[in-house]
């Protein structure tokens, strides 16, 4: 099934489960009306949320970045010693 | 990489920076049957460029990487361990990362990603990530269904290994910027990338 199929698949249950709730008023309809954006916003939070945790866990690698520069400098020499012109920076 | 049988295809799309004369030299260095240059006239691409190389592969596995070796043995480490088709690497986990870039670049780089997470579900945590190992065989048939190009490939190709059921594991890789040279992330890309999603949505 391809992938959009799933999603709308998804948003055609909530909506089936919010008009069922509204027809059936189990809870009060001024209430109901305001649950589909409540779920925006809380898609919202969710995605503001994720990037947020992301940003302030989202890994750097000084040290591995100094290694780098090591390993390709010591290639360099090593290729230079060897005769081979890998050029300037 | 001392028990390991390897050959280095560099496919270079005739860049201006002398990358085909420093490949002939370590051809001379280390025989032409380890590092193959297999050049093209112009630049056409990174998606025919890895059709390209990988109609000169002769190995059974295939890595694929921007630059560097830094990570090879993990790759190759993960993959005799598990027996996955596809061993792909990940900036956003522990002991991943990226180095030298701003907090625009990180936000940018963040927000695809839950993005794409959230439209895609597609069961890897980088889906930009360009180090990846493929068995020779599995590269070949998601290759052969990918159409997309720049990035927007990267991504198309391990979404469609995961709809169609490959073992993908995951490693974390290092990246650091000055090496690879600054890619730019302007308005456009944004909207490739944006376009990229959608089609995936719509055809996987």
């Amino acid at each position: 099934m391809k992938q959009i199929i799933k999603i709308l698949s998804i948003f055609i249950a909530i909506a089936a489960f919010w008009i069922s709730l509204l027809e059936t008023s189990v809870v009060p309809r001024s209430y109901t009306w305001m649950l589909p954006i409540y779920l925006i916003m809380s898609l919202g939070c969710y995605g503001l949320l994720m990037v947020g945790v992301g940003l302030m866990r989202f890994p750097t690698c000084p040290i591995e970045a100094g290694l780098l520069q090591k390993d390709v400098a010591e290639a360099r020499d090593f290729l230079k010693q060897r005769g081979v012109d890998v050029g300037s920076d | 990489m001392r028990d390991i049988d390897f050959e280095i295809i560099v496919v270079d799309d005739g860049s201006p920076d002398g990358t085909q004369q420093v490949v002939r030299q370590l051809q001379q260095l280390y025989g032409e049957d380890r590092i193959l240059l297999r050049a093209r006239p112009r630049k056409l691409g990174l998606g025919t460029a890895y059709v390209h190389g990988l109609k000169h592969a002769s190995g059974n596995f295939v890595v694929i990487m921007d630059a560097d070796l830094s990570h090879h043995d993990m790759f190759i480490r993960k993959q005799r361990e598990t027996g996955a088709s596809i061993v792909t690497g990940t900036r956003y986990v522990r002991g991943g990362g990226v180095h030298g870039w701003n907090l625009m670049r990180k936000l940018t780089s963040r927000g695809a990603n839950v993005l794409a997470q959230t439209l895609l579900w597609p069961g890897v945590s980088d889906l930009t990530g360009s180090f990846r190992l493929y068995r020779k065989s599995v590269l070949q048939d998601v290759i052969n269904s990918c159409v997309s190009k720049g990035y927007v490939f990267q991504m198309e190709m391990i979404v469609r290994a995961s709809r169609k059921g490959y073992h993908i594991e995951e490693v974390p890789i290092t990246f650091v910027d000055r090496v690879y040279g600054s890619s730019k992330l302007g308005g456009s890309e944004i909207v490739e990338y944006l376009k990229g999603l959608a089609y995936l949505l719509v055809t996987t």
